[in-house]
């Protein structure tokens, strides 16, 4: 693995980031100070940070949720489970721990569509979806999901009938919530796997829809 | 308290952007930065609530133009100063100077995947009935602590329905502060979108927080 350094530079030539650009190279200095301070205390290990990047870029994603929605689209059994206890049907999946402990399941219907937000940190089913994406820990989405979410949809391109009902949850306390999308028409004998490829990580926090079966 | 964290309704902040094919870190720092958090987590000197009170004292415009990495970031080094991990001097040196607090345990790249598996629950035993049942209805306070809460501005003296009882769970305005973890009964209480934003209101929205009880009167 390149060092710290290297791939800090390397950063440095080739990284955009919007309007964040000119706390770049200072907090790249701020948080290299804080992990070298740490490291010669002996506070850190900077091999257990290594192994939390990776479990986070290689391990645990948005396709762990998308295996549960799929699981619960093929086995009412599991849909059930879900409703009931989120959080013990998705640990029989082997997902659970760090910003999963208490999950609940929310399930789109015909008449109604939900949306996950954080108004007040970022709170996010990471052990079903990762980390979250950048927007969704920013101002604009936490300050509109509440008000306006069908303006806020329409960022995403979904726009829902004036009919449908929204329903907005803020995660203001320790349960994480997953969206679980309808299974759309179209997928009838289509397998877990297949089903999964269908579930994109916005369709689980409800500012985007699954795919359909042509896409794909 | 009434921060620069609490955003729900907030106007002025602009398009979501949400970015095509978002990479999971948009720079090595940022990998970095988790890693520390997490890592400083792990000592066992301060708790959930207690880092997230942090998060939400930095200086409103500095919050706000921050990405959340740099919220964490700044953050933490709040919280290694408190506890005396590391001093000031040290920060704007690199450089460690003294020796700081010893912590309870650190972090080593073996305990990491059963750290992660194991996560930090904050379900709590209670030998107390509930206050609020399925059905009920509900007034949350009108209150504006200085202190960490986590009933947001928009959802004070609003009038709702309690939809779901979950448990009960520690109690985040008590242990931000060191006060214990006083575990309560939490409630889903769902608004009507009307009751939250009066005029104009999508009708066909319904906006839900969980609640701990105490945030809540019978209305």
């Amino acid at each position: 693995m390149k060092s710290t350094e290297e791939t800090m530079q390397h950063d440095d030539h080739h990284h955009h980031h919007g309007d964040h650009d000119n706390h770049f190279s200072e907090m790249q200095a701020r948080v290299k100070a804080l992990e070298t301070v740490l490291t010669q205390k002996g506070l850190i290990d900077p091999a257990a940070i290594d192994a939390i990047v990776e479990t986070y870029e290689t391990k645990i994603g948005p396709r762990n949720g998308a295996r549960i929605v799929a699981k619960s689209w093929t086995e009412p059994d599991f849909a059930d489970w879900l409703k009931a206890d989120a959080t013990a049907a998705i640990a029989s999946l082997g997902y659970s721990g760090r910003q999963g402990e208490h999950m609940r399941a929310v399930f789109n219907t015909p008449d109604t569509h939900n949306l996950i937000v954080c108004t007040l940190c970022s709170c996010y089913p990471w052990a079903v979806l990762g980390l979250p994406p950048v927007w969704y820990k920013a101002p604009p989405y936490r300050a509109r999901a509440v008000i306006d979410p069908r303006g806020v949809l329409a960022e995403f391109g979904v726009v829902l009938p004036e009919t449908t009902k929204i329903r907005v949850w803020d995660s203001t306390a320790e349960l994480r919530y997953l969206v679980i999308p309808e299974r759309p028409s179209g997928t009838e004998g289509f397998d877990a796997e297949r089903l999964a490829d269908l579930v994109t990580r916005d369709a689980m926090i409800g500012t985007g829809l699954v795919r359909l079966p042509e896409a794909v | 308290m009434n921060g620069p964290h609490d955003l729900g309704g907030q106007h002025g902040m602009g398009p979501v952007a949400p970015e095509k094919d978002e990479p999971i870190f948009h720079a090595e720092w940022e990998k970095r930065a988790l890693g520390v958090t997490l890592s400083c987590g792990a000592f066992g000197a301060w708790t959930i609530d207690e880092s997230r009170h942090a998060r939400e004292n930095l200086a409103p415009a500095t919050y706000l133009s921050a990405s959340y990495y740099e919220v964490w970031t700044r953050a933490l080094e709040t919280l290694l100063q408190r506890h005396g991990f590391v001093s000031a001097a040290e920060l704007s040196a690199g450089q460690m100077l003294n020796k700081g607090t010893e912590p309870k345990r650190t972090l080593t790249a073996e305990m990491v995947p059963a750290v992660l598996a194991k996560g930090g629950p904050c379900d709590r035993p209670l030998d107390a009935p509930q206050a609020f049942a399925v059905g009920d209805r509900v007034r949350t306070k009108n209150f504006n602590p200085e202190t960490h809460t986590r009933l947001p501005r928009y959802a004070r003296a609003k009038r709702g329905i309690v939809e779901a009882v979950q448990g009960t769970y520690v109690f985040p305005d008590d242990n931000a502060h060191g006060k214990g973890e006083n575990p309560q009964w939490v409630y889903t209480v769902v608004f009507d979108a009307k009751e939250i934003w009066g005029e104009g209101a999508d009708p066909s929205l319904t906006v839900s927080i969980d609640a701990w009880e105490s945030y809540l009167e019978h209305a």
